[in-house]
């Protein structure tokens, strides 16, 4: 059963329940995902988390042992990695020590045949799109890191693949270099039109890059969805505690109420025990704040507070044994004794376990 | 920092043995080879003779010429045999790697001697190979020309050079990264065209290393030779052997000594040359 590759509403690639097993160990579980035409899709997880592997299988370097992946409507896991319109930049980058930079860039041409009075200007034009194009005559060696990266990227793009895949490309780069990196990547992605299937264990750099994410637990996939609605609708307590911070109130629902401990507020969700995330941010200080409608109010001791510039961390007491995090506006030192917050109702998002 | 007493006393030892074990013996061979025998006594008349004698005289050039053709196809056989074996070792023994590793190195613990005389036995007239050959009716007489040959030569050094030339080719191969493999198949070369494109070259210098152990150790051995070769398996090294011994002409073999260590050093610099041009890191 393939789609028809001209529909619009076609995903370009399919993951169908694509298990991995490498002896014992099972590394994906019976996986399925869908990638869209154009789309930046970010596998994220922590490390044996799997990602890397569904990365390889795509790629071809490793074999599902069940399940297949389609891509253009055509079966892609039958097919040895030199057969796939799929291009990967690789983690150390894999540059060829003994070809210069131009070379590199044109070993996907010269493997294809392509005639050689089209390598040179395609693969000045690579190099130009990576801003390299003084470096064309360098040997891998003399470049530093996020140069090396830019190369590896012209490389990879080079033969116009359906796919990209990009295998945690900016872990060996220092912080700085790293941010520039993701905007250079961010627009890039967008000039060339081509999807990419980014892999990192760093959620912010995720939810910077990503149209969408795929987090990863075990082998498995725990949530699919936009950054912005994973972060403000996480389905799952790992996914409210890996994705930015959160607050995971565990308590018992009773007649449209949750009792969390000290807290008090309304929810329409079934009775019965319920946890709920509540990010640090959706708690204030009721005092002199506008007021908000469903607001749930509770009074608590200050532990600690951690200042972090245009906003503080607080650690709050609330009753015996019940701590919650709370990201206010900065206000300067708060006395230590017991304040009244609130938070909206809605804030509080029911989470599985 | 430390006193030169200090350094004095720890370069000491090494420089006796420099001067005691090169310094002298080369000066030695170097100062013979301009020296003459006159009426079985060694002069030391400065002079030239012995290198003239050497060029013109047609044995010595035959010799000189045969030896380099051994030695030549020595290196290239056991690069023939050693290169596929490093490469399947390296890339697809799977996890019976360190076993043949093994297999092929436990050869080099066996004497010399002792190979050279189990190849006297397999090549000779009533040996293991021409009785199999006559006993599968392939001829009906022993085939002499087996042994006492060039061919024997080679096939001898080949068969104990082989490890040698095998060694440094599986390191080099061993330090290629793996990534590179994935990332030529991953932009469209198939195994072949990433065989040609990405390990042979990385795989240069440890090529050019055993090709050169091969071909310096030939083109020094005497026993090979002596035990299998006959006369018309000569090779240079008999040669000086002889001089050295029962001709009593130490001039003439000191000349062909610092011929052949001529011809030896400039190799070693030219692949050591070749061997940095061709390693990236």
């Amino acid at each position: 059963m393939t789609a028809p590759s001209t529909s619009p509403a076609a995903p370009l690639l399919e993951v169908r329940g694509v298990s991995k097993r490498f002896g014992e160990k099972q590394v994906l579980k019976t996986l399925s995902l869908e990638i869209a035409q154009g789309e930046f899709l970010t596998l994220l997880g922590e490390s044996g988390s799997g990602k890397t592997t569904l990365l390889r299988l795509i790629a071809g370097f490793e074999q599902p042992t069940s399940g297949e992946i389609w891509m253009s409507g055509q079966r892609l896991d039958t097919l040895p990695p030199y057969k796939r319109r799929v291009n990967t930049v690789f983690q150390q980058y894999a540059l060829f020590p003994h070809l210069n930079v131009s070379e590199n860039v044109a070993y996907g041409l010269r493997a294809n045949n392509t005639p050689k009075s089209e390598i040179a200007p395609r693969v000045e034009q690579a190099l130009t799109m990576v801003r390299m194009a003084d470096y064309a005559n360098a040997k891998p060696t003399q470049l530093s890191g996020g140069q090396q990266q830019r190369i590896a990227l012209a490389r990879a793009l080079i033969n116009r693949p359906q796919l990209l895949l990009l295998d945690e490309p900016l872990s060996a780069l220092d912080a700085n270099l790293r941010k520039e990196m993701q905007g250079e990547l961010k627009s890039l992605q967008r000039e060339v039109g081509i999807t990419f299937l980014f892999v990192t264990h760093d959620q912010e750099e995720a939810m910077a890059l990503s149209d969408r994410i795929a987090l990863l637990k075990d082998g498995a996939l725990e949530q699919v969805a936009s950054p912005r609605e994973i972060y403000a609708r996480p389905a799952t307590a790992y996914t409210a505690q890996f994705i930015g911070q959160t607050n995971l109130l565990r308590g018992i629902v009773r007649a449209g109420v949750a009792e969390c401990g000290s807290l008090r507020f309304p929810i329409n969700i079934t009775d019965g025990p319920a946890l709920f995330s509540l990010r640090p941010e959706s708690i204030s200080l009721a005092a002199g704040a506008p007021p908000i409608p469903d607001a749930a109010k509770f009074r608590a001791t200050i532990r600690q507070q951690f200042f972090g510039g245009s906003t503080e961390l607080l650690e709050l007491l609330c009753s015996e044994n019940q701590f919650l995090r709370a990201r206010i506006e900065a206000r300067g030192p708060l006395s230590g004794g017991e304040h009244e917050f609130m938070f909206s109702a809605s804030a509080a998002i029911p989470v599985k376990e | 920092m430390y006193s030169r007493l200090y350094k004095l006393a720890i370069s000491l030892p090494p420089l006796f043995w420099v001067v005691l074990f090169l310094l002298v013996p080369y000066s030695l061979m170097f100062a013979h080879s301009f020296w003459a025998v006159q009426d079985g006594v060694i002069v030391h008349h400065w002079n030239l003779h012995q290198y003239k004698e050497l060029f013109s005289n047609s044995l010595y050039t035959t010799v000189f010429f045969r030896t380099m053709r051994i030695a030549a196809s020595v290196t290239l056989l056991s690069l023939v045999l050693g290169y596929p074996l490093a490469y399947f070792l390296s890339f697809h023994a799977g996890p019976r790697k360190e076993l043949l590793y093994q297999l092929v190195i436990v050869p080099l613990w066996v004497s010399y001697l002792v190979r050279g005389y189990a190849w006297k036995t397999i090549l000779g007239s009533d040996g293991v190979l021409n009785s199999a050959l006559q006993y599968l009716h392939v001829t009906h007489e022993p085939v002499s020309a087996l042994l006492y040959s060039p061919f024997a030569v080679i096939l001898m050094l080949t068969h104990i050079y082989t490890p040698f030339v095998f060694l440094p080719i599986y390191a080099s191969l061993e330090h290629i990264p793996r990534p590179l493999l994935e990332a030529s198949h991953d932009l469209g070369a198939n195994p072949r065209s990433t065989f040609f494109r990405v390990i042979l070259p990385l795989s240069i210098p440890g090529l050019l290393a055993g090709a050169t152990f091969a071909f310096v150790l030939t083109l020094g051995d005497f026993l090979a030779p002596n035990l299998v070769g006959g006369p018309s398996g000569t090779m240079i090294a008999n040669v000086v052997q002889s001089l050295f011994g029962a001709a009593y002409d130490w001039p003439l073999g000191a000349a062909i000594s610092v011929f052949i260590l001529l011809i030896t050093v400039g190799l070693l610099s030219l692949t050591e040359r070749l061997e940095k041009h061709w390693t990236f890191r």
